[in-house]
């Protein structure tokens, strides 16, 4: 005759086997849902959210940047210039384009260039001057942008990449404003 | 409920609170400069605030146009996600929130930790800067003009 005691042990070694089992397959069963796996996909929408802004943010400086070329107020040394701006603003846009496509994300779209004209206003520019002045005030706030953004940011890679596109953005605004006659700034922490 | 069932639930309550309170800390303002929760929000100058939103708000908003981010006249007191013809993230446009100073100043600290997914990752870290913008946000500078003289877009 079997031993109560012996029994009742195996039944409870096998209800700690089902116990086991049960969380391993609750785990199996969350997968992708698993805490570290969520927060990650979490993380990475959010940053694919805010590298798109960026994207948007590139867009329309390059638009400027064409609008600007395209209005015949140029002088040539201006205009040449103009034009190396533009073509950083490009490679700031494929360097986020890239990013965001290796978060599975889609680059958000540029729109047309009369929709940028505008929303910048750009019917309104008469002279040089005026078209400097707008991009200075674009590289200035892009600058800042930058700065601002990377706190939000979650991967470590993307902040680099924010604050070297924020140096890129000092520079293009402290050649436009040395172009435009501004004084030099007084105080250190000049963006940000 | 057998033991064994019951040990599996109690497992997966476990995991779920962890996760749930894991996911509440980070949901929690945590950048410097945050207020303490129930603060009352600092007294705004909106002439200084004005010329801080050109420099750091204009590079993606105008008071009149929806540009990277959405047009700001009018924005004091407007549900959030509520300008016609600009495509919000659905975080932002199901967040329920209706701008006041408070939630201003909490989306200025950390927008990211106030609405989860939003596109808007800008943040104006000084208290005094954000009460300054909000301020001007609230001012007759920046309230709807009668239909008249609104521009058309």
């Amino acid at each position: 005759m079997p031993d109560p005691s012996r029994t009742l042990d195996r039944r409870a070694a096998l209800g700690l086997g089902a116990t086991t089992l049960s969380a391993a397959g609750v785990l199996a069963v969350l997968g992708a849902a698993t805490p570290r796996n969520a927060f990650a996909a979490a993380a990475s929408d959010q940053d694919v959210a805010l590298l798109n802004a960026a994207i948007a943010l590139e867009h329309e400086g390059i638009a400027a940047y064409q609008l600007g070329a395209e209005s015949g107020l140029l002088t040539p040394d201006v205009l040449k210039t103009a034009v190396t701006f533009q073509g950083h603003h490009n490679q700031h846009r494929d360097e986020l384009a890239a990013a965001v496509r290796r978060l599975g994300g889609q680059p958000v779209a540029a729109k047309s260039l009369g929709a940028y004209a505008a929303d910048l206003g750009a019917a309104s520019l008469k002279d040089q001057t005026g078209v400097l002045k707008l991009a200075l005030k674009l590289e200035r706030g892009a600058a800042h942008a930058y700065l601002g953004l990377i706190p939000s940011l979650t991967q470590t890679d993307f902040h680099v990449l924010a604050a070297r596109m924020a140096g890129d953005e000092a520079f293009h605004a402290a050649t436009l404003g040395n172009a435009l006659g501004e004084a030099i700034p007084q105080k250190a922490l000049i963006f940000g | 409920m057998t033991p064994s069932r019951y040990a599996s639930v109690v497992f997966v309550a476990a995991l779920m609170t962890c996760w749930s309170a894991a996911r509440d800390a980070e949901a929690a303002p945590s950048a410097p400069g945050a207020a303490p929760p129930g603060a009352a929000p600092l007294p705004g100058d909106n002439r200084r605030g004005a010329a801080l939103y050109e420099s750091r708000c204009s590079a993606c908003h105008s008071l009149d146009a929806s540009r990277i981010g959405p047009s700001h006249r009018g924005v004091f007191g407007r549900r959030a996600g509520a300008v016609p013809g600009f495509a919000y993230t659905p975080a932002l446009a199901r967040s329920g929130l209706t701008w006041t100073a408070a939630n201003l100043d909490r989306w200025l600290t950390a927008p990211t930790s106030l609405v989860k997914g939003t596109a808007m990752g800008f943040r104006l870290s000084a208290p005094q800067d954000r009460a300054d913008v909000i301020a001007y946000l609230a001012s007759p500078a920046v309230t709807p003009r009668p239909p008249s003289t609104a521009r058309r877009r």
